[in-house]
């Protein structure tokens, strides 16, 4: 079995040091050294966009990387992005404009969605579809994941006010 | 008491734990001791297995155990049996684990168990299999050819089935003696029902009790029970429980009775430890059971009028290498006798023919045969209309079945139920405003720019039932269902259905319906779903009955809770029950509301029973099984708008519009929601999707790297509406949705591709409508001019 290697890794916040065999992908890393399964596993051709978490600030997936590589490297997952009562305004998106059905696609693209505002506030239709192209969902047609983004940057923008707690 | 929740928007009560990363699917959980399985799966689509060494895999460290087919012969456990029996169908055994030959690739051969997942996936590439290459057949036709390779040694034939249904007879004379008949030859394209979760599962085996705990990715955890403890393994069945935690969606892959399943749960016992298996993706592509693969010729005849007079079909339904759960059942009663459609056609006769081949198993995907039904149909509804010269709307429009002929017996066994056929096709074309579109594809056709418009009307038939009918068409269960509503001593509810919820929301819609008929917060309302330990029994979620049958059950059950209460009222109060009313949440005497009582008062002493009738039992649940008079029958108009690049042969979806007709709306935005999700399916048949096969059985599209799912860039914003028929027999008149859009949306897509590419004398192109098919397919032709057609 290959040695293991000494990591550090920032993730939501909170320092890990871990040694991992060289070959632990990033994302079972979270999911099983970690126990973060708010991200997941969708494919194993990095397509999906299941496993998307943000590294250093870019949406990256985390399928396509070594644990190794992310040594040094701040990390957020869905569990680090807003909880209930405090959600980001995505996450709000996604709730309000019924943005997910089975829920297994939502951390990813969710995540995207955060890179996509973060880099462009106030995408038209078409670039949040074009942003979205690497996050599969079987669900919901994309429909309300659009109207789900741009709720979220329309309330990123000061647009839309509380949402009901129904 | 607040307003009616039945027909409100109201968010999910699901969605916290999904958008905060705290959902709970199979593969999350980790339990004390757990260890991995990784399966070793042929790499051929027909072997013979000479010999499995498995010593180096054995020897391997942090290896536990290697199982093999024969072990598990060898331990008494027998083959996965099939859900539903046609006369004379051939079942051969589907063992979890192949000892003799492998039949398609990805078939099991041996199972890896070790500490760790890595080392698991490791050994299974040291177990040493000699295989025995031998001939494979992946085309249903193919292997119905004389001297083609059989699958199965006692079924030389490979014909699993053959089953038809219609009067042949009268058929025949309709088309001899039609005005014109139209024919066309089909392949309605085998699909991955790719779910975004792997499947996945994990089981515990409890010594000191000899209980099993199965977690798996499941629509329906008491089928698996059922199939395991009677069939499969002869756990007890009191001894197995069945949990079906959250999951990533299903759309049929998830019903069947899988053989990892079986394999976790011997290893499990076997090794006193839990045992979990994830699939990867490029094993689902090999293991979930797939869709559709027809292979069909299909007429129509029309007389003077332009009225349908026969339809004639002919199906080759590949089965795959082995039957799972519901397979036999899918390409005959929920196909063959769809053929009607929204249509009077008064004869139709529909013949279908089904073999085995060394391929992955054929059996339920979304919309399940109705699909199928439907693309066909309107498919020739098409280019009869055109061979008439009518518009194909109005051809539609003439054959209709009118509202006033409801009940509606078919001439393929089922009687409709309910319809209005034509309000709901003329509101879809106002929405649409059909007329200026064809104006316009006009127009475009004058630029050299080629639009194509798809109509399609569609009728479903979802929550099978009676059960006494299903059982008589062969099916091995009941398609009844159960519910059980728990008043708790604080008024607080639980709700136990035995349906399951992968992405439905009935946790939110069924809790609605549940407020509203107790008159309770819907915060007071908890769903309970997917667990045989906790539910009295459930046949599952699939065939969209989960509302109609499901729900159905949960309202009758909420109602012997009312009529208790009133009881237990009627006696605080000194009254009668006859005379006590259940209004804004509270219960009293007609008329005198300032004594009334609450739901909480209700429950209290219904728990406490201190004052209390003598001759009513304490407590406040009630358990209600429910089974349907008759299926329900949703139906629709669905609308695609496409424009054809002839350059590219890209297919651009411009707009798509729905109007379907679901009966009352729970929660318009779950039902919409169905909607948008099952079109995205359907046109990822019409445009993209196609498991392809090679002549020797090997899967050329086997990942998302060759097989296309759409993206969110191949959709658009769905223009959607409803018309409400209530279903007569069931106590909301609820009728399904979840599988509406998929069954409508190949077919209006299709017809919408092929309606832009007629100026070039282009009558039909089997799916997927890829570029580069589409870019041949002109390439072939000669084009007419732009003005013509």
């Amino acid at each position: 079995m290959p040695d293991k290697v000494q990591i550090k890794v920032t993730v939501n916040g909170v320092e890990h040091h871990n040694e991992v065999e060289p070959r632990l992908l990033l994302v079972h890393y979270l999911r099983e050294t970690l126990g973060l399964t708010g991200t997941h596993v969708g494919c194993d051709t990095s397509q999906c966009g299941a496993c998307t978490v943000h590294l250093d600030g870019q949406a990256v997936k985390s399928c396509t990387m070594f644990a190794v590589q992310a040594d040094g490297c701040n990390l957020t997952t869905i569990e680090g992005l807003g909880s209930a009562g405090n959600l980001h305004p995505v996450q709000e998106g996604f709730w309000e404009m019924h943005g997910l059905q089975c829920g297994f696609c939502t951390p990813g693209m969710i995540m995207a969605a955060v890179d996509l505002l973060n880099k462009n506030p106030q995408p038209s239709e078409a670039e949040i579809r074009h942003a979205l192209e690497g996050n599969l969902c079987r669900c919901t047609g994309y429909h309300n994941i659009v109207r789900a983004v741009q709720y979220a940057a329309d309330k990123m923008a000061g647009k839309i006010g509380a949402a009901a707690d129904d | 008491m607040a307003d009616k929740l039945f027909g409100k928007a109201m968010k999910r009560v699901e969605d916290p734990r999904f958008i905060t990363g705290t959902g709970n699917y199979t593969d999350d959980m980790t339990l004390p001791g757990m260890v991995h399985a990784a399966m070793v799966r042929s790499p051929y689509a027909h072997a013979r297995i000479k010999k499995i060494d498995v010593s180096k895999a054995r020897s391997y460290p942090g290896v536990l155990a290697v199982i093999t087919g024969q072990e598990m012969k060898d331990a008494g456990i027998n083959g996965i049996p099939t859900g539903w029996l046609h006369p004379g169908i051939k079942t051969p055994p589907h063992y979890a684990i192949t000892f003799d030959k492998a039949r398609h690739v990805g078939d099991i051969v041996a199972a890896v168990i070790a500490e760790t997942r890595q080392i698991a996936e490791d050994a299974a590439e040291l177990v040493e299999v000699d295989y025995e290459p031998l001939p494979a057949v992946a085309l249903g036709s193919d292997a119905l050819k004389p001297g083609a390779p059989a699958v199965h040694d006692d079924v030389p034939d490979n014909v699993c089935f053959t089953w038809s249904i219609g009067d042949k007879a009268a058929v025949d004379a309709a088309f001899a003696s039609a005005h014109k008949t139209v024919k066309l030859n089909l392949r309605n394209n085998r699909l991955v029902p790719n779910a975004m979760e792997p499947r996945a599962s994990l089981a515990q085996y409890l010594k000191a009790s000899d209980e099993y705990t199965l977690w798996t990715t499941s629509q329906n955890p008491h089928i698996h029970r059922l199939l395991i403890a009677a069939f499969i393994m002869g756990i007890p069945e009191h001894k197995l429980r069945v949990i079906a935690p959250d999951v990533g969606g299903g759309f049929g892959s998830k019903i069947y009775q899988y053989p990892e399943e079986i394999i976790v749960l011997y290893a499990a016992k076997k090794l006193n430890r839990p045992v979990k298996w994830t699939a990867r993706r490029s094993e689902s592509f090999v293991t979930d059971s797939h869709g559709r693969d027809h292979e069909t010729v299909a007429e129509m005849a029309v007389d003077q009028s332009g009225k349908i007079t026969a339809v004639r079909v002919d199906t080759i339904a590949n089965m795959g290498a082995y039957l799972t759960t519901f397979a036999p059942a899918v390409p005959t009663y929920l196909y063959g006798c769809l053929l009607a459609g929204t249509y009077t056609t008064p004869h139709i006769y529909c013949h279908v023919t089904a073999p085995f081949t060394h391929t992955t198993p054929v059996d339920a995907y979304r919309g399940a045969g109705r699909p199928e039904a439907t693309y066909l149909l309107e498919r020739l509804v098409d280019v009869m209309a055109h061979e008439l010269g009518m518009d194909p709307v109005e051809f539609r429009r003439k054959n209709l079945i009118p509202p006033d002929a409801f009940p509606y017996q078919t001439p393929v066994a089922l009687q409709y139920d309910s319809g209005n056929y034509e309000a709901n096709l003329d509101k879809a074309l106002e929405l649409v405003n059909y007329k200026a579109l064809r104006q316009q594809q006009e127009e475009w056709r004058k630029q050299g720019r080629y639009m194509g418009i798809g109509v399609i009307t569609f009728i479903e038939a979802c929550g099978l039932a009676p059960s006494a009918l299903v059982g008589s068409l062969g099916a091995q269960a009941g398609q009844w269902e159960s519910a059980l509503v728990r008043v708790m001593p604080t008024g607080k509810v639980e709700v136990f259905t035995g349906t399951h919820s992968h992405g439905q929301g009935h946790e939110t819609a069924f809790a609605q319906v549940v407020a509203d008929e107790l008159q309770i917060p819907v915060e007071d309302v908890v769903l309970v779903h997917g667990d045989t330990g906790r539910m009295p029994y459930g046949w599952g979620s699939y065939g969209s009955r989960s509302a109609p049958t499901g729900l159905s059950a949960i309202v009758l059950a909420t109602r012997k809770i009312i009529d208790k209460a009133k009881k237990i009222a009627a006696h605080l109060l000194e009254a009668s029950p006859d005379d006590i009313v259940h209004e804004d949440g509270k219960f009293m005497v007609k008329g005198v509301p300032d004594k009334a009582k609450t739901f909480f008062d209700i429950a209290l002493m219904a728990h406490l029973a201190h004052n209390y009738p003598a001759d009513l039992e304490p407590g406040l649940e009630a358990t209600h099984f429910y089974d349907p008079k008759n299926f329900v029958f949703p139906f629709g108009t669905h609308i695609a708008v496409v424009e054809v690049d002839p350059d590219t042969g890209k297919v651009k979806l411009l707009r798509y519009l729905s109007v379907d007709d679901c009966g009352p709306v729970i929660n318009p935005l779950i039902a919409d929601g169905q909607v948008h999700g099952g079109v995205a399916q359907g046109l990822g048949q019409a445009l993209l999707e196609e498991a392809v096969y090679d002549k020797e059985g090997q899967i050329l599209s086997g990942n998302f790297l060759e097989y296309t799912l759409p993206r969110a860039d191949d959709m658009v914003q769905i223009e959607h509406d409803h018309t409400v028929t209530p279903c007569p027999h069931n106590p909301l008149g609820i009728k399904g949705i979840g599988e509406a859009g998929t069954i409508a949306s190949t077919a209006a897509v299709a017809n919408a591709v092929m309606d832009a590419l007629r100026p070039f004398g282009i009558v039909h192109l089997d799916m997927p409508y890829t570029p580069e098919k589409v870019w041949r397919a002109i390439q072939a032709t000669k084009p007419l001019s732009q003005a013509a057609d």
